[in-house]
């Protein structure tokens, strides 16, 4: 547990929170990036623009971050096959199951909704048990 | 105009949220997942957090007829019904987020890195995306 960094998950969470908050205050619209970026492309043109500018927003806010403030470097060594096949696996199950980690995670689970908390819950425990399969039975 | 600025200001916090709490780090969200080894359970406050500071602050949000500068609030609706298809979209994006470590809010915050890596994981991202409309609205 050495690595564990409960004030900077705090407050980055709270910050996370504040955004869905207010997208919904303001706009009426759920922070699910998932279906944010779908959407950019294929909404009703006059629907696109704020997509595009709330994904533009999150991009430059964490190229400031990292460039400024580097918090860790990250290690950039994985496997480009295995990266291609997780991408692929990520984009397409976040369409069929509706949601992400903010669109079910946080602004479904703020909204008690059963549908979120059982895709939740299920992309939770395989992540776990992938991640398992790969550490710990493979060795990779 | 409005609506576009506040999109613009909400993508700023929660891209901040996503690098200060390092869910944007992949090797973070793997030593989250890993349970079984030298398990950092940080990513738990992450979320733990967003959802408190959301579901206060939506309590309020929706005693609002219609949000500021819209007519209407756009929830999913709520249904309690749990189709095959939301289970098993759910496993495909558990198996590929357990895999690398990324999920598409994260991999979009990492992309500033200006590394190969988290550029190929948003391209295949779309591709995923792409196939699934492919197969999916045609029928």
């Amino acid at each position: 547990m050495e690595n564990f960094t409960p004030y900077s998950a705090l407050i980055g969470g709270c910050l996370i929170g504040l955004s869905a908050a207010l997208l919904l205050f303001f706009n009426g619209r759920v922070a699910g990036i998932s279906g944010i970026i779908v959407d950019s492309f294929s909404a009703e043109i006059e629907n696109r623009y704020w997509r595009a500018f709330f994904l533009i927003g999150l991009m430059f806010s964490a190229a400031i971050v990292n460039t400024f403030f580097p918090v860790v470097p990250v290690t950039y060594s994985r496997n480009i096959l295995l990266v291609i096949v997780s991408g692929i696996l990520v984009g397409y199950g976040t369409r069929l199951g509706n949601g992400c980690t903010s669109g079910h995670a946080v602004c479904g689970l703020a909204r008690f909704s059963l549908r979120s908390a059982v895709a939740t819950i299920t992309f939770m425990s395989t992540a776990i048990l992938t991640s398992y399969i790969m550490r710990h039975i493979l060795e990779y | 105009m409005t609506k576009n600025i506040v999109a613009l200001i909400c993508g700023i916090l929660f891209g901040l949220g996503l690098t200060i709490s390092q869910m944007s780090n992949p090797d973070k969200v793997l030593a989250f997942l890993d349970i079984a080894g030298n398990w950092d359970l940080s990513l738990m406050l992450v979320m733990f957090s967003a959802l408190t500071t959301l579901s206060v602050a939506q309590y309020f949000i929706l005693k609002r007829q219609k949000p500021v500068c819209d007519s209407q609030f756009y929830l999913p609706k709520k249904g309690n019904i749990i189709e095959v298809r939301l289970i098993l979209g759910a496993v495909f994006f558990g198996v590929g987020w357990g895999l690398v470590g990324y999920c598409p809010g994260s991999a979009l915050a990492a992309l500033s890195d200006g590394k190969r890596e988290p550029f190929i994981f948003t391209i295949a991202l779309g591709i995923g995306m792409m196939l699934f409309s492919r197969f999916h609205n045609k029928k």
